[in-house]
């Protein structure tokens, strides 16, 4: 408890303080709508919101680094790919009443109750803590590139074959015909018909969907 | 900066990311519900990293990691997503459940039919399987005609 003292308190914060709390309630706001918006597209955007204001909070931190490489990937490419994502399975523009399944209140329970139990054990650990962001800069492309590429080389190159792993995945999932279809003709016939289809007749434009896309891409 | 700050936020988007997971149908907003929960694990990293003054970065390291790894993970995931798109014609959690167990009932009269069939080799051979597969073509029509 003799540690409080030392510390500033919680009643005069200071300016990086008030910026954090702000753009964290932007944030949370934002993830809260996420989840709970019935627009899936309007999901898909409020995550931009959510992710960027984490960037944010990962430059008042002074992890720069980590904030631009937080704005290409998250909010540059895994928000794309979900809203292509979104963009093939035909998800409705406007409002889409099932968007929630049946165990909402379930759902509800375990997160608040994740939430308390939580909230309670960090703030006990953690408030007589103080990062001191002044002393040196601990994030810059520097610094963190000189860890990188001096302690954590094999990591990041065993991290290059997941990479390339997951894509040749990515491409022989999202490939039409499977592997074995590299004979002529429609060789998944008998499977194809079951499920993809009966839903040509009544929906015209189903193979330029999905299948084009995916067509392109397996062809690539 | 009190170290309370950033630890509180990383809980509550973890919450909020929970929430997600286990209220939504569409598989997609899951996945999203996942990166919100991965970008809550991020922030502690970075805030810890930061705190400790770590001389090797690992929070910092662990966080690019974390963001290459999840960015694998959503394009897997939903290179999965369309494959099953493609194959039921629905793309929601609750009516992917080829593999769940039956009801009780059914499971019974599954094991009583197959006493029976133990009992005495008579003609039920192709009796289980039956409900099964009808079950499975009420599914996939049931995600067609949403599609």
């Amino acid at each position: 408890m003799n540690l409080a003292a030392a510390h500033p308190g919680f009643l005069s914060p200071t300016g990086v303080e008030i910026v954090f709390v702000l753009v964290g309630v932007v944030t949370l706001a934002a993830a809260v709508i996420t989840v709970t918006t019935r627009k899936l597209v309007h999901a898909a955007l409020w995550l931009v919101v959510a992710l960027g204001g984490i960037a944010v909070e990962y430059l008042l931190l002074t992890a720069e680094f980590i904030a631009w490489v937080q704005v290409l990937i998250y909010v540059g490419s895994v928000v794309v790919l979900l809203l292509f994502g979104l963009m093939l399975t035909r998800a409705p523009i406007g409002d889409s009443p099932d968007a929630d399944s049946g165990n909402r209140p379930v759902a509800l329970a375990v997160a608040l109750a994740s939430a308390a139990t939580l909230v309670t054990v960090v703030v006990d650990a953690f408030r007589t803590y103080w990062i001191d962001l002044d002393a040196s800069v601990q994030g810059s492309t520097a610094v963190t590139g000189e860890s990188l590429f001096r302690h954590w080389v094999l990591p990041f190159e065993a991290l290059s074959v997941l990479l390339l792993a997951a894509l040749v995945g990515a491409i022989v999932l999202s490939r039409k015909d499977g592997p074995r279809a590299a004979g002529p003709g429609p060789v998944r016939d008998p499977d194809a018909t079951g499920p993809a289809a009966p839903a040509a007749p009544d929906q015209p434009d189903t193979d330029t969907g999905p299948g084009s896309g995916t067509d392109a891409e397996g062809r690539r | 900066m009190h170290l309370a700050y950033p630890a509180v936020l990383a809980v509550l988007l973890f919450s909020v990311g929970v929430y997600g997971v286990l209220a939504r149908r569409n598989v997609i907003l899951v996945l999203m519900s996942v990166e919100l929960m991965l970008n809550a694990v991020n922030l502690n990293l970075v805030a810890f990293d930061v705190w400790l003054r770590d001389t090797l970065h690992t929070g910092q390291a662990l966080t690019l990691f974390v963001i290459a790894v999840a960015a694998a993970e959503i394009g897997i995931g939903l290179a999965i997503v369309l494959m099953v798109y493609r194959d039921r014609g629905t793309s929601d959690v609750d009516r992917l459940r080829d593999l769940r167990e039956d009801r009780a009932g059914a499971v019974t009269e599954a094991a009583v039919t197959g006493a029976a069939v133990a009992a005495g080799p008579g003609t039920a051979s192709g009796g289980t399987p039956h409900p099964h597969t009808s079950e499975r073509e009420q599914g996939n029509s049931a995600g067609r005609q949403t599609a």
